[in-house]
């Protein structure tokens, strides 16, 4: 067994969005120690988004897109190991790798995302059903894609609707089976959902709500899904998208605390000294409420990526940025700033009819979230008034001539 | 196939010849054109592919949409009248030898 040592080694568990970040931000927080990135996928480190979208379109390049480029990480003196950790001693600050590598540490981070929830019924595991989460899946689906003709897509949460959107415009018989009520469920409020419904449905694509799946066989030479409320559909391919499940089993077995991720404090410390924790897997305060949040999404990567980067390098301090996300469905554009809960009062800005409209959405009267609808200039204002403690009352969202990018525009010129 | 030229504020150049189709960013990561991220995978939803092109291709690009637009108003470097969002620039024959200057201060 070999071992390496380093006086100053910060080791980062997993090559996704979050780790590459935060090596790259800690290079330049002009951090001179050792970097080395765990790397256990058998590809360049790439981009996951455009795995539902760009990537699944019939005249697509289909090429994967690298977070950074070929020279990136020998020209920044990074490390990148294809191996996975598989134990971790906290208290020596050695982390086991696959091949029985011992590597010690000074700062370790756990960016190893989070894994797709498995499909819990009979049938999940045949031939032509598939999931989506790594370029691996996308390849799979890719191929499969260019002779099935019809799909079921089991959930229609983002992905599961990105993917049917994708398969529809390639001309394929799409049908969505979701056992809520409403698409999206938690994470968008119900008047948006419910113009999605109305758009996808228009667009041709079958949206079965308040319809679980109950059993997939073969039927032929396809696939047969039998649904909740005993209807069947028959499929060539079946893609399920119900949700992930944050990759902790690792920091668990290390004494670390776990709660629905792996739990870190308002600077991204997990429970043991000297490491973090960042990205899919992390479970931290949310910066204006303090409940324990995790959030899967591309900005939450690299924002707390470049949080933790500053903290290794001497920095501290809570990390409070504002979270916002984004989904292509097909030729609409959503996009989210802030964290709505159900509770919250929806308040639309412009016409959803038109197909161009926000949501604005009050927590006690203070702007918690604005959800956009083919409107990036409400986005990127509500981006900049989200997480402000910003009053706002739906007679003022709603009178003539009021817009988010006004108001924003006016916050950032008044005196502190 | 096509060719980009790629400038730098230090004055280094990067030839890059991609196949038609394949956008400003696209090409720019996948070679490692240090300042171009495309965090969003190509969306226009980040802000982080921003560059200058010559005016002198000015002609040549694609229309300027609404949502680039309002994209271009929340990049990190000064945006100017010669500011695009590289994703949203597709290579093609008529814009052969474009000259694109990333800017200094990150994206
Ligand atoms: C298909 C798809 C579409 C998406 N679209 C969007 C979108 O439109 N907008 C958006 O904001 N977000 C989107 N997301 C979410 C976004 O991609 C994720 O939130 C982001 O990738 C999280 O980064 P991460 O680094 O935390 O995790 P990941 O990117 O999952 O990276 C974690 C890495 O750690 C590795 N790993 C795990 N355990 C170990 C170990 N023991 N040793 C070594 N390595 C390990 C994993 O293999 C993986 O490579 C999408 C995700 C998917 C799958
Ligand atoms: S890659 Fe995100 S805006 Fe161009």
């Amino acid at each position: 067994m070999e071992s390496r040592t380093a006086a100053d080694h910060v080791l980062i568990i997993g090559a996704g969005q979050a780790g590459v970040q935060v090596a790259d931000s800690l290079r330049t927080a002009g951090h001179t120690g050792a970097i080395t990135l765990l790397n256990d996928e058998d590809a360049v480190p790439y981009q996951r988004p455009p795995l539902s979208k760009d990537y699944l379109c019939a005249d697509s390049l289909a090429a994967p897109l690298p977070l950074r480029g070929p020279e990136f990480f020998t020209q920044h003196d990074i490390t990148v190991l294809p191996s996975a950790a598989t134990a971790v001693d906290t208290a020596a600050r050695k982390v086991t790798l696959t091949d029985g590598t011992i590597v010690e540490y000074t700062h370790l981070v756990f960016a190893t995302g989070a894994a797709n929830r498995a499909l819990p019924c009979p049938g999940a595991d045949l031939e032509g059903v598939h999931g989506l989460r790594t370029l691996w899946d996308a390849e799979n689906l890719q191929q499969a894609l260019s002779t099935a003709q019809r799909v079921v897509v089991i959930g229609a949460g983002f992905i599961g609707l990105e993917f049917a959107a994708a398969a529809r415009a390639r001309g394929l018989q799409v049908t969505v089976l979701e056992f809520a009520s409403r698409p999206m469920g938690r994470a968008l409020s119900a008047t948006a959902a419910d113009w999605f419904t109305t758009k996808h449905t228009q667009d041709g694509i079958t949206l079965r709500l308040n319809e679980g799946v109950a059993a997939i066989r073969s039927a032929g030479l396809g696939l047969r899904v039998q649904s909740t409320t005993g209807a069947h559909y028959d499929a060539d391919l079946v893609l399920y998208g119900v949700g992930v499940l944050p990759r902790t089993a690792l920091a668990q077995a290390a004494g670390l605390r776990v709660d629905n991720g792996i739990v870190v404090d308002s600077s991204l410390r997990t429970t043991v000294d000297g490491v973090f924790a960042v990205g899919d897997c992390a479970s931290f305060p949310h910066p204006n409420t303090g409940a324990r949040t995790r959030i899967e999404s591309v900005q939450n990567a690299t924002d707390h990526g470049r949080h933790v980067a500053r903290m290794i390098t001497g920095e501290s301090g809570s990390y409070s940025e504002t979270p916002w996300f984004w989904s292509m469905q097909g030729p609409t554009r959503l996009q989210i700033a802030g964290i709505s809960s159900p509770a919250d009062e929806p308040v639309v800005l412009g016409n959803p009819d038109s197909g161009k409209f926000s949501i604005a959405l009050l927590r006690d009267g203070v702007l918690s979230a604005v959800e956009s609808v083919n409107s990036a200039a409400d986005h990127i204002a509500a981006r900049r008034l989200v997480g402000q403690g910003i009053k706002l009352t739906p007679q003022e969202l709603c009178a003539p001539g009021f817009s988010l990018k006004a108001l924003a525009k006016a916050e950032v010129s008044l005196p502190a | 196939m096509p060719t980009i030229i790629f400038t730098q504020a230090s004055g280094e150049m990067t030839n890059l010849s991609v196949p038609e189709g394949t956008s400003l960013m696209r090409a720019a990561v996948t070679n490692g054109i240090e300042g171009i991220v495309g965090e969003c995978g190509g969306q226009a939803m980040c802000a982080t592919c921003h560059v200058f092109v010559r005016p002198e291709f000015a002609a040549q690009l694609p229309p300027l949409s609404e949502d680039e637009d309002e994209m271009l108003d929340c990049t990190t470097a000064e945006r100017t009248e010669t500011s695009r969002l590289g994703c949203q620039i597709k290579m093609s024959a008529a814009l052969d030898h474009i000259v694109v200057d990333v800017p200094a201060d990150g994206f």
